[in-house]
C-alpha cells in the first residue's frame, strides 16, 4: 500500500532542529522524497542519511537562507532540476523573540519580519511559478496560535504569525486557478528544546498555560508534523486557505 | 531548432500571433489582450523553454518582444 505522500517531492525550510526537523521524520516516513532546508549543514548530513535509510526514501540537505532571495531561488532550482518537479513546501522557517512591548527593538524586529513574513512571501512567489510547470502542488506554512488570538510578550512575533496567516488565506485564492493549494497550522504550545530552555526560566507562567489546554497535555513536534502531512497529501486536495489549529483546543 | 525560433515560438504560442507581426512595435501597450494572466503566461512559457527562472524585477520589465531579448541576456540566453 502507497503511503501518504509516496515520492511527493517536498521541502521543509528550517528542519535542522525541532519542529522543523520532526515534519522531515514524518514526511520521509509518509514516503516523500524530503529536500531539508536550513541556514548551514550542521549535522543535517548525518541525520538525512540516517532518516533516509530508516525510511526507504532519500532525504537531500539544501543549505541556504531564506532571507536571501537569490540563495532561495537557486535552492529552489536545484531541487527543481534533479525532481523535475516540486509537489510542496513546508514554510516553517522562523525565528521569535519574546519582548514585552517596551523592551521591542527595532532590529529584533526587522529580523523577525524578514524571517517569518517576507521569507515566506519570498518562497511561495518562487517556489508557485516551479510548480505550475508541474500543473499545481501545495504549500504548508506554519503559524501560531498567538497569531490568531494574541498573546502578552508576544506582539511582534504574534504579528509575525498573523501576516503568515493573512498570507495563507490571500495565496490560497491568488493561486487556486493554478491548482496550487495554501494552507498553514497554528501550533499552541509545543514542547521543543526552546520551551525546555523557556520553561526553566518560566516554569509558573507556562505551569498555568498548561492548565488551559483542555486535552490536558502539550503539543508535540510531532503533533504538528501529522498536521503537515495531512495538508500535504492527496487526502487534503479539497482544502485550501485552511488556518488547522493545532493546540490541543487550548485558550492562552 | 536555434534559441530566437524558441523565443518566436513563445510568442506565437502565447499570443496566438505570425512571426511576422513580431518586431519592435509588439509590446504591452500595441497588443490586445497583453494584461496580466498572458505576462505570467509569457512568464512562465520563457522559463519553460530556457530553463531560467526571471527575477520579478524582469517579469515586470518584461513588456514587449525587445525587451524580452534583452532580459534574457541577462541569464545568458543568446538570441
Amino acid at each position: 500500500m502507497n503511503r501518504l505522500l509516496e515520492n511527493k517531492v517536498c521541502l521543509i525550510t528550517g528542519a535542522g532542529r525541532g519542529i522543523g526537523r520532526a515534519i522531515a521524520e514524518r514526511f520521509a516516513s509518509d514516503g516523500a522524497v524530503v529536500y531539508v532546508n536550513d541556514l548551514a549543514s550542521g549535522d543535517m548530513d548525518s541525520w538525512a542519511a540516517d532518516c533516509a535509510s530508516r525510511n526507504g526514501t532519500r532525504v537531500v540537505p539544501v543549505c541556504f537562507d531564506v532571507t536571501d532571495s537569490s540563495a532561495l531561488k537557486v535552492g529552489l532550482m536545484s531541487v527543481y532540476k534533479s525532481e523535475g518537479r516540486i509537489d510542496c513546501v513546508v514554510n516553517n522557517a522562523a525565528i521569535i523573540s519574546n519582548k514585552k512591548l517596551g523592551m521591542i527593538v527595532k532590529s529584533d524586529m526587522e529580523r523577525m519580519f524578514s524571517v517569518n513574513v517576507l521569507a515566506v512571501i519570498d518562497m511561495i512567489q518562487t517556489a508557485s511559478r516551479l510548480m505550475v510547470r508541474g500543473g499545481g502542488g501545495c504549500f504548508v506554512n506554519i503559524a501560531s496560535i498567538t497569531g490568531v488570538v494574541g498573546s502578552p510578550g508576544q506582539v511582534a512575533y504574534s504579528a509575525t504569525k498573523g501576516a503568515v496567516i493573512s498570507i495563507t488565506k490571500s495565496a490560497a485564492k491568488e493561486l487556486a486557478p493554478q491548482h496550487i493549494r495554501v494552507n498553514a497550522v497554528a501550533p499552541g504550545i509545543v514542547r521543543t528544546e526552546r520551551f525546555d530552555e523557556l520553561y526553566l526560566s518560566d516554569g509558573g507562567k507556562i505551569d498555568s498555560r498548561i492548565e488551559k489546554i483542555a486535552l490536558g497535555r502539550l503539543g508535540t513536534p510531532e503533533d504538528v508534523a501529522d498536521a503537515c502531512s495531512f495538508l500535504a497529501s492527496d487526502r487534503a486536495s479539497y482544502i485550501s486557505g485552511q488556518i488547522l489549529g493545532v493546540d490541543g483546543c487550548a485558550t492562552i | 531548432m536555434s534559441n530566437l525560433e524558441k523565443y518566436n515560438g513563445v510568442f506565437r504560442d502565447v499570443f496566438m500571433v505570425e512571426d511576422a507581426v513580431l518586431n519592435d512595435a509588439f509590446d504591452n501597450k500595441s497588443v490586445d489582450g497583453w494584461d496580466s494572466v498572458k505576462q505570467l503566461a509569457l512568464t512562465t512559457a520563457l522559463e519553460d523553454t530556457f530553463d531560467i527562472m526571471l527575477d520579478a524585477e524582469d517579469i515586470l520589465e518584461l513588456t514587449s518582444y525587445i525587451k524580452g531579448k534583452e532580459i534574457l541576456r541577462k541569464y545568458e540566453v543568446e538570441l
